[in-house]
């Protein structure tokens, strides 16, 4: 863990806010603390923003809850859905879906993961990678990239606007539709639908590859600068098929340390809280998730594309493997620890989504009418899914009377808090420290973070556990009291 | 003179004993309305239908008709009336529709959608209100009722069982459950009661079934309210109630 957490004294620092961090979903701020000789003393990234959905779904049916939590997000609502759903089936002690369910949920899955990461690096991330960390902040968004890359730009919205029309083809709406049922799905998927999605999907998987391409060439266009921007060596945790292969709806976990040593595998992610924990801390609403066995400090991870890609052992569509065999040569075959990696992960799986979809739209089975299942009731269900950002935990509790008591979600982007706050310090410490500081140098940790594709309104959910701090000041700034509540809810005045 | 009312300069023919609401659902005529049904007898509570007869705001499902009234219906003052009618029974309750397992199939919805109701405009009340979970096939939201008093005139009327009944008055008044513990579950209702199947809202529901009615499939996803009419009873047509 960097010493950049907490400055050793506050005396005579002045105080730089990034607020907000933009082009990231949600709101997040960035607080820097730099010293005379303008050396880093702290950073820190915040979460501003507050939910409280595990404290508002209790006492609400449990067969509400794969509607009610998608409406954490607007961007991967579909995750939340199932997640939400895998919980609900086990529930109602459904163990095994049709295969016509399964293959309807993983092609929403999909569209979703398609489409996210679409947005991500088109919209989001490439006018960064584009037109570099220091451009113009004026000229350094989407519009530039659609004015001058007409084609990366019109690529992006298209594949995007595909991964929309697959989860509208499956849930009503390409946002916040409804589609998973205790047990399976409420529709089938109608050959209109089906014909649709087929006709376009070769387009999109040659977008997808092109995408590839893209990122693959920007980054070894600047291979040292991309190895070491934002660069820590960390666990990385995800979600394994039974053979080893990519897997974003349905399997066990594994986590590998930085050097690739496995940690645990194939695990039950029923058992998930047994290795996983989540520690509090007073300066955020975001809680910081760790592994047991590696202990606080050396226990945090990284989850998402990133993970997924490095600790996978094949992807199971051809095109998307050949490229994962090109990013695993960046490091020899060890895990690749850059952070910007991320965007180039993110690709691969996008074409690995692209190629899955037609393979989907290509089974039969996907066209059928058996759609839900039927089991004994149970008063406990954990949903684990690979949601675009990383690996997303859905926990509930029921009672008697079909209610929800009791309701745990580690969300894909608390699982890399600790990652993300490393990387902003690394690149504080690298590029920022002694040097006056200008608007570039401070979209520097912006691109960090973005990296991560952090979506921090899903990841603020904490209620009655986070501390607070309140602060009265006068006209002039000057404090004139202050209340503080740590994570016990003891009140004192700070 | 012949029985014809004016509604909207549309000639309406009605016979002897109907409302205007009767001859107005007989003729395809749609006022908008949340406590009527036509298998009970008018309410006259929520006050959404309310037209001008004559010049005079009067209920429609209560008014009977008589030969030569002209009745406004669609203006701009009663859509008006009755949009502000609908945001304050939204913010009365906790009528979260993106949540709620009866969008797409809510009269409420309906209605909303029809006077083109925007926003809350009021301030959201925000009652702490408890579920009735205590029934094996029914579950009571009380977050989502609208005092329409339908599953109270079913129960009554149709079922004969008195199962569900209004306490408190004006602001206060709230549904209730005639049972010794006031539990649905201690009551004898059955999930093939009329009073389970009328509640226009989704303060009434039935047990695990969710959301398998999917989107586009939906009862309102076909056609605006005043083109589906109830879905309690949308090909009802009009009933006498004397």
């Amino acid at each position: 863990m960097s010493a950049l957490e907490t400055a050793v004294s506050k005396d005579g620092l002045k105080r730089v806010v990034i607020e907000p961090v933009t082009r990231v979903e949600g709101h997040g701020k960035v607080t820097l603390l730099v010293d005379e000789q303008h050396q880093i003393q702290q950073a820190r990234l915040h979460i501003v923003e507050f939910r409280g959905f595990e404290k508002f779904i209790q006492g609400r049916p449990y067969w509400e809850i794969p509607v009610l939590v998608q409406r954490l997000c607007g961007i991967c609502p579909v995750s939340h859905h199932l997640a939400a759903a895998k919980a609900v089936d086990q529930i109602v002690g459904v163990k095994q879906l049709t295969a016509t369910s399964n293959n309807l949920r993983r092609l929403m899955h999909f569209g979703q993961t398609l489409q996210s990461h679409a947005v991500h690096f088109f919209h989001l991330a490439s006018p960064d990678l584009l037109f570099g960390f220091n451009d113009d902040v004026s000229h350094r968004h989407i519009l530039s990239v659609i004015a001058e890359h007409p084609e990366i730009g019109m690529q992006g919205i298209q594949l995007r606007k595909y991964g929309q029309e697959v989860i509208k083809a499956i849930a009503g709406k390409r946002v916040h539709g409804n589609a998973a049922v205790p047990g399976g799905m409420n529709k089938a998927l109608s050959k209109e639908d089906h014909a649709f999605l087929l006709k376009d999907i070769d387009q999109i998987i040659a977008w997808s590859q092109g995408a590839v391409d893209l990122i693959k060439k920007v980054h070894l266009n600047n291979r040292q600068f991309h190895y070491d921007f934002a660069r820590i060596e960390t666990n990385m945790l995800s979600m394994i098929r039974e053979d080893g292969a990519l897997e974003l709806y349905h399997g066990g976990l594994r986590a590998r340390k930085p050097n690739g040593e496995t940690i645990f595998d194939h695990l039950d992610y029923c058992n998930y809280f047994n290795v996983i924990h989540e520690e509090v801390r007073p300066w955020s609403y975001m809680k910081f998730p760790f592994i047991v066995s590696e202990g606080t400090e050396k226990g945090w991870y990284r989850v998402g594309p990133l993970a997924r890609v490095n600790n996978c052992d094949f992807i199971s569509t051809p095109k998307a493997e050949q490229e994962r065999q090109i990013f695993k040569e960046l490091e020899q075959g060890k895990p690749v620890q850059s952070s910007l990696a991320y965007h180039w992960a993110r690709m691969i799986e996008a074409l690995h989504s692209a190629e899955s979809i037609k393979e989907l739209l290509l089974d039969e089975r996907t066209m059928g009418n058996d759609l839900v299942t039927t089991g004994e009731k149970q008063f406990e269900g954990i949903g684990v899914i690979e949601a675009p950002r990383g690996t997303l935990f859905h926990h509930y509790q029921i009672d008697d009377n079909d209610l929800i008591t009791k309701a745990n979600l580690i969300v894909s982007t608390t699982n890399n808090n600790q990652a993300m706050n490393e990387s902003i310090r690394q690149v504080a410490n690298q590029y920022l420290s002694g040097r006056e500081l200008t608007e570039g140098l401070l979209n520097h940790i912006e691109v960090a973070i973005r990296a991560y594709d952090p979506c921090l309104s899903c990841a603020t959910h904490a209620l009655g556990k986070m501390p607070l701090l309140v602060e009265i000041v006068d006209e002039q700034g000057e404090q004139l009291d202050s209340l503080y509540k740590n994570s016990q809810g003891d009140i004192s005045r700070a | 003179m012949e029985n014809i009312i004016t509604i909207d300069e549309q000639m309406i023919p009605f016979k002897t004993g109907q409302t205007i609401m009767d001859a107005a659902m007989e003729a395809g005529v749609y006022i908008p309305h949340l406590c009527h049904n036509p298998e009970f007898e008018p309410h006259g509570s929520c006050r959404v239908c309310v037209v001008k007869v004559n010049g005079r705001m009067m209920s429609s499902c209560t008014t009977k008709a008589t030969a030569g009234q002209k009745i406004e219906n669609n203006t701009p003052e009663l859509q008006e009336n009755r949009r502000c009618l609908t945001q304050m029974l939204f913010v009365e309750g906790n009528h979260v529709c993106p949540g709620c397992e009866k969008s797409g199939n809510c009269q409420l919805q309906a209605v909303a959608y029809y006077t083109e109701m925007l926003s809350p405009r009021f301030q959201h009340f925000y009652p702490y209100r408890e579920l009735d979970p205590t029934h094996p096939d029914v579950i009571i939201d009380f977050n989502r009722c609208i005092l329409c008093e339908l599953c109270v005139r079913a129960s009554r009327d149709i079922d004969q069982k008195n199962i569900f009944a209004m306490s408190g008055r004006g602001i206060k008044a709230h549904l209730i459950i005639n049972s010794p513990t006031g539990k649905l579950g201690d009551t004898d209702l059955n999930v093939n009661d009329k009073a389970v199947q009328v509640c226009p809202v989704g303060a009434i529901i039935k047990r695990k079934q969710g959301y398998m009615n999917p989107i586009g499939e939906r009862f309102y996803d076909q056609a605006p309210i005043d083109e589906m009419g109830d879905i309690a009873e949308p090909h009802a047509g009009a009933k006498h109630h004397d």
